[in-house]
C-alpha cells in the first residue's frame, strides 16, 4: 500500500534580493525592503513529502532517520545560518524563496534514494510559502 | 465536486517492534521506539470526503453523521488506548505513522455511504504527518 510521509523542518537563513539584470531603481521598485543591500533574514519552514510503498518490514515508507540525516546533511546544513547570495547556487540566480525551493528540491530528488521526493513546500514566513515538485506542477491531489 | 475535511485528536501509545528480527536489529532500526513498554503521542486526524454538494442540504455529507463514524470507529478505539495490545490491526502490523493511517482508512471506508472518502491524513507530530489516499 503506497503512503505519502512528510516531514516538516527548520532553518535561518539572511538573503538580499537584487538581480543584476534590473537597474538600481527598478530592482528597489520591485524587491523593496527586500533590497536592502545589508540583507535581511527568515525563519524557513522546510517540509519535505516522500512516498512509497510501506514496507512491511518496518512499517514505513522509508527509515526516518535516513530522511533526518539526509536533510541535516544536504539542507539544513548547507543553508542554515548562512548568507544565501555568499551561496555558489545563487551566484547566477536571485535567492527569492522560490529559487531556493527550487534549488532544494533539485538536491533532494538528485541525492535523496529511500524513498521518491514527490513535493516539497518551503514557507519564508507564516503568511508565505511556495510548493513545488518539479515541472509537472501539483495534481488535484 | 466539493472536499470536505474534518479534524479529530487523539492520544495513544506505541512502540515499534517487528518480531521477525533480533531483539538488535529491532533496537537498531527502531531506536528509542523499540521500548517495550510504549511510549505515547497526541495524534491529529484530518479525515477527507469528497462529494457533489446536495442541492436540498447543500451539504457534500452530513457533518454530524461523519463526526459519529469518526467517534466510533476510530476515537472509541484508539483515544487512550495502546495500540499494539488493544487495537487488533497492530497485534500483526507495527503501528506506525503509515500503518495507523491506513487502519483508519480500512475503518472509515465501508462506513461512509453518502460522500466518498479522498484521504486519511495523520500527523504523529507538528512535524510528522502521513497522508494515505486508499492507493495499493
Amino acid at each position: 500500500m503506497k503512503a505519502h510521509l512528510t516531514r516538516r523542518y527548520r532553518f535561518s537563513a539572511s538573503h538580499r534580493l537584487h538581480s543584476s539584470a534590473m537597474s538600481e531603481e527598478e530592482n528597489r521598485r520591485v524587491y523593496g525592503k527586500c533590497n536592502n543591500p545589508y540583507g535581511h533574514g527568515h525563519n524557513y519552514a522546510l517540509e519535505v513529502t516522500v512516498g512509497g510503498q510501506v514496507d512491511p518490514r518496518i512499517g514505513m515508507v522509508c527509515d526516518l532517520v535516513e530522511l533526518d540525516e539526509f536533510v541535516g546533511r544536504e539542507v539544513l546544513d548547507r543553508f542554515g545560518h548562512e548568507n544565501l547570495n555568499c551561496l555558489e547556487a545563487f551566484q547566477r540566480v536571485v535567492p527569492t524563496t522560490e529559487n531556493l525551493c527550487a534549488e532544494i528540491y533539485r538536491l533532494l530528488e538528485r541525492g535523496f534514494r529511500a524513498a521518491a521526493v514527490e513535493k516539497e513546500r518551503l514557507e519564508e514566513t507564516m503568511l508565505n510559502s511556495f510548493e513545488y515538485c518539479g515541472e509537472a506542477g501539483l495534481g488535484p491531489g | 465536486m466539493v472536499y470536505l475535511t474534518r479534524r479529530a485528536e487523539f492520544s495513544a501509545s506505541h512502540y515499534y517492534h517487528n518480531p521477525e528480527l533480533t531483539p538488535e536489529e529491532n533496537r537498531r532500526l527502531f531506536g528509542k521506539c523499540n521500548n517495550p513498554h510504549g511510549h505515547g503521542h497526541n495524534y491529529t486526524l484530518e479525515v477527507t470526503v469528497r462529494g457533489p454538494v446536495d442541492p436540498r442540504s447543500g451539504f457534500v455529507m452530513d457533518l454530524a453523521e461523519l463526526k459519529e463514524v469518526l467517534n466510533r470507529e476510530v476515537l472509541d478505539a484508539m483515544d487512550h488506548r495502546f495500540l499494539n495490545k488493544e487495537v487488533p490491526e497492530f497485534r500483526e502490523r507495527i503501528p506506525t505513522t503509515e500503518n495507523l493511517a491506513i487502519a483508519i482508512w480500512e475503518r472509515l471506508e465501508p462506513q461512509l455511504k453518502v460522500a466518498e472518502l479522498h484521504r486519511v491524513r495523520v500527523y504523529e507530530t507538528p512535524d510528522l504527518f502521513v497522508d494515505y489516499y486508499g492507493e495499493p
